[in-house]
């Protein structure tokens, strides 16, 4: 029964007289690359946010399969969501800039840790060992996503394509069962946008993490995605494989407009080039 | 130029990041442990001084430095430890712990404080703070029965179980014993995960809390320790002067902290002691130079008022890094020569920041 990692049910969220999100349900199963995508506003990152529990549903609830068993993620406070295997990346990068690339993936590793303040400030052995350990996990991920020539670096003096990786990596260091990345590719050249397809597919085939996006360039959509689920003014409008959403005539209409529209525009060019 | 080879953990780990790092801080100390012997009577004063301060001053650097939280009321926190340790003292409490109960009250206290920090920020935590600062100011000075009032409160020497510390020295070397461990308490959070959380939550909240730091339990706790620092300063200060009284606690004391890690350079933990080194020399120095300018300007009264803050705006504008900074430019300068370039200390501007979810 249990095929799925997260399960949301009838999402809704009211901002005042606005709904952000209109009744959407849908299931991520385990070991998939599920993509958000659908216009400015459609209530993509709304939805990335209720579940990262920034904001709370007006209705319905989201499931979610954590380490001891199925989970209502509704019900969780904001900073318990990082615990259960969930880690995300921002849209605008949120690093922690005054400190070195090194210091920010240990602050992924906040959930792993085990020693108490009193232990953290007398540094005993514990606290010791921990941080040896924290460090042999942080080199593993700085392996896997080549940052080994910055991990000194302080993330103020890096180029933004290398942040973006940087926070993809910080998300690998809290070992998410589920990884959300809000616009990986945002701000990245084509090359970059490249690796970072490469990188999404190693993630979910080597490390077997489960990745929910949100994504616009449609080139890396269908390239890494299993399914995609099309959004629009909150609501679902179509759910499959890349193919398949591409061809949906309502997807199509919210991205391009509907034919009406094309043909009143001609008809109103026409008369301008007459008048 | 020096390039640190790391082969270890074991290396990023420690204290000391390379082997100049033992020598010069083994020599620091060594100077410290002679001074008595070095200096004379009122610079050793001075020094004592210092040490008091660099104590507050790692506390409240810990809070703004590193936490990113201004108190714009932390002679409270000082005054709270003072008052406890008179209290304690000319009851008879040895002076161990009267010095705990002193940190651990002003540490209660700071949580109380705390709690208000968890939902406001910026400007208006420090209007928050300073209120707290004037309770505190005023309560030391109406609960005459055990504060003694505005008449002010005097203290016996510090007595370790039995053994009274009778000469400055011996107090000296007291107050550098409390700077020592406190310094070692801070070296050792900011490099474990409870300092990275503070420095996670002064970055970015949203993505601090996304990483599983508990932003509210964090930020007390950030108080906490600051006030429990405070509360030590405060206890040292007390037996230091001998006699206390409410005025010592004020809001001028409040900014003098404040100014003092500005100065040194907010988030480096050099930059509390160069704070307090500046904090305390500064008048020594205008008292000096005030004999030698002309007597309309060297008598005036708040001279040392214009001059204060004449400085906090030369750093604000200047030299934002404080004196840390500037020292970090020099070195660099030396080490890379002739290679050092105005912009390579130049923070870059970034606008990427997300406001749209505070």
């Amino acid at each position: 029964m249990t095929d799925f990692l997260l399960s949301a049910h009838n999402l809704s969220v009211r901002f005042g007289g606005l709904l952000a999100v209109n009744k959407v349900s849908f299931d991520v199963k385990k070991g998939e690359v599920f993509t958000l995508i659908g216009p400015n506003g459609a209530g993509k990152t709304t939805v990335f946010n209720l579940i990262s529990r920034i904001y709370t549903p007006t209705e319905g609830s989201i499931d979610f399969v954590g380490p001891k068993g199925v989970v209502k993620l509704t019900e969780q406070a904001p900073q318990d969501v990082a615990a259960l295997g969930i880690a995300r990346t921002f849209q605008n990068i949120e690093l922690f800039e005054h400190a070195s690339v090194l210091h920010n993936l240990l602050i992924g590793r906040h959930t792993h840790r085990k020693t108490s303040f009193l232990q953290d400030m007398f540094f005993t052995a514990a606290t010791r060992e921990e941080e040896q350990r924290s460090r042999e996990k942080v080199e593993e991920v700085i392996d896997f996503l080549n940052l080994q020539h910055y991990r000194d670096t302080f993330v103020a003096g890096l180029p933004y394509g290398v942040r973006k990786v940087v926070e993809v990596a910080r998300a690998l260091c809290t070992e998410p069962s589920l990884l959300l990345l809000d616009e990986p590719s945002s701000g990245l050249n084509v090359e970059e946008t490249d690796d970072m397809a490469f990188w999404i597919q190693d993630i979910q085939h080597e490390l077997g993490i489960t990745v929910l996006m949100v994504e616009h360039d449609m080139r890396l959509v269908s390239k890494v995605s299993d399914r995609v689920l099309a959004m629009n003014q909150g609501e679902v409008l179509a759910m499959g494989t890349p193919r398949e959403v591409q061809s949906d005539a309502g997807v199509i209409e919210a991205y391009l407009g509907s034919l009406d529209d094309v043909s009143s525009l001609r008809r109103e060019s026409a008369a301008g080039v007459s008048a | 130029m020096r390039f640190i080879f790391k082969t270890e953990y074991a290396q990023d780990i420690g204290l000391a990041k390379h082997q100049g790092h033992t020598f010069w801080y083994s020599a620091l100390v060594l100077l410290l442990l002679g001074a008595p012997w070095l200096f004379t009577e009122y610079w050793l004063a001075q020094l004592t001084f210092v040490l008091i301060y660099s104590i507050a001053a790692l506390g409240i650097m810990l809070l703004a430095g590193f936490t990113g939280l201004f108190s714009l009321g932390h002679a409270a926190f000082l005054g709270v430890g003072a008052y406890t340790q008179a209290v304690l003292t000319n009851m008879g409490v040895p002076f161990p712990i009267a010095l705990a109960c002193a940190a651990g009250l002003s540490a209660a206290v700071g949580l109380v404080v705390g709690l208000p920090a968890l939902r406001v920020k910026g400007i208006y935590l420090g209007m928050a703070t300073l209120a707290f600062g004037f309770i505190v100011e005023e309560v030391l000075a109406r609960w005459e029965s055990v504060t003694g009032g505005n008449a002010g409160i005097h203290l016996k020497k510090p007595n370790v179980f039995g053994w009274v510390l009778e000469t400055e020295i011996q107090f000296y070397f007291l107050c550098l014993l409390l700077t020592i461990l406190s310094t070692l308490c801070i070296l050792n959070l900011l490099r474990s995960p409870t300092g990275r959380a503070f420095v996670a939550i002064r970055d970015s909240e949203i993505s601090a809390q996304s990483m599983g730091i508990h932003l509210a339990q964090y930020k007390t706790m950030s108080f906490a320790i600051s006030a429990a620092l405070a509360g030590v300063a405060g206890a040292l200060y007390a037996h230091k002067l001998h006699f206390i009284s409410p005025d010592q606690f004020n809001i001028l004391q409040s900014i003098d902290l404040l100014l003092m890690i500005v100065i040194g350079g907010l988030g480096s933990v050099h930059g509390a002691f160069l704070g307090a080194i500046f904090l305390i020399t500064m008048p020594q120095l205008i008292a000096i130079f005030k004999d030698l300018l002309p007597a309309v300007v060297g008598q005036a009264p708040g001279l040392q008022g214009v001059v204060y803050g004449a400085v906090l705006i030369g750093f604000v504008l200047f030299e934002p890094m404080g004196l840390y900074g500037r020292w970090l430019k020099v070195r660099t300068y030396f080490e890379m020569f002739p290679f050092y370039r105005k912009g390579m200390f130049k923070r870059q501007k970034s606008f990427q920041k997300s406001d749209r979810l505070k």
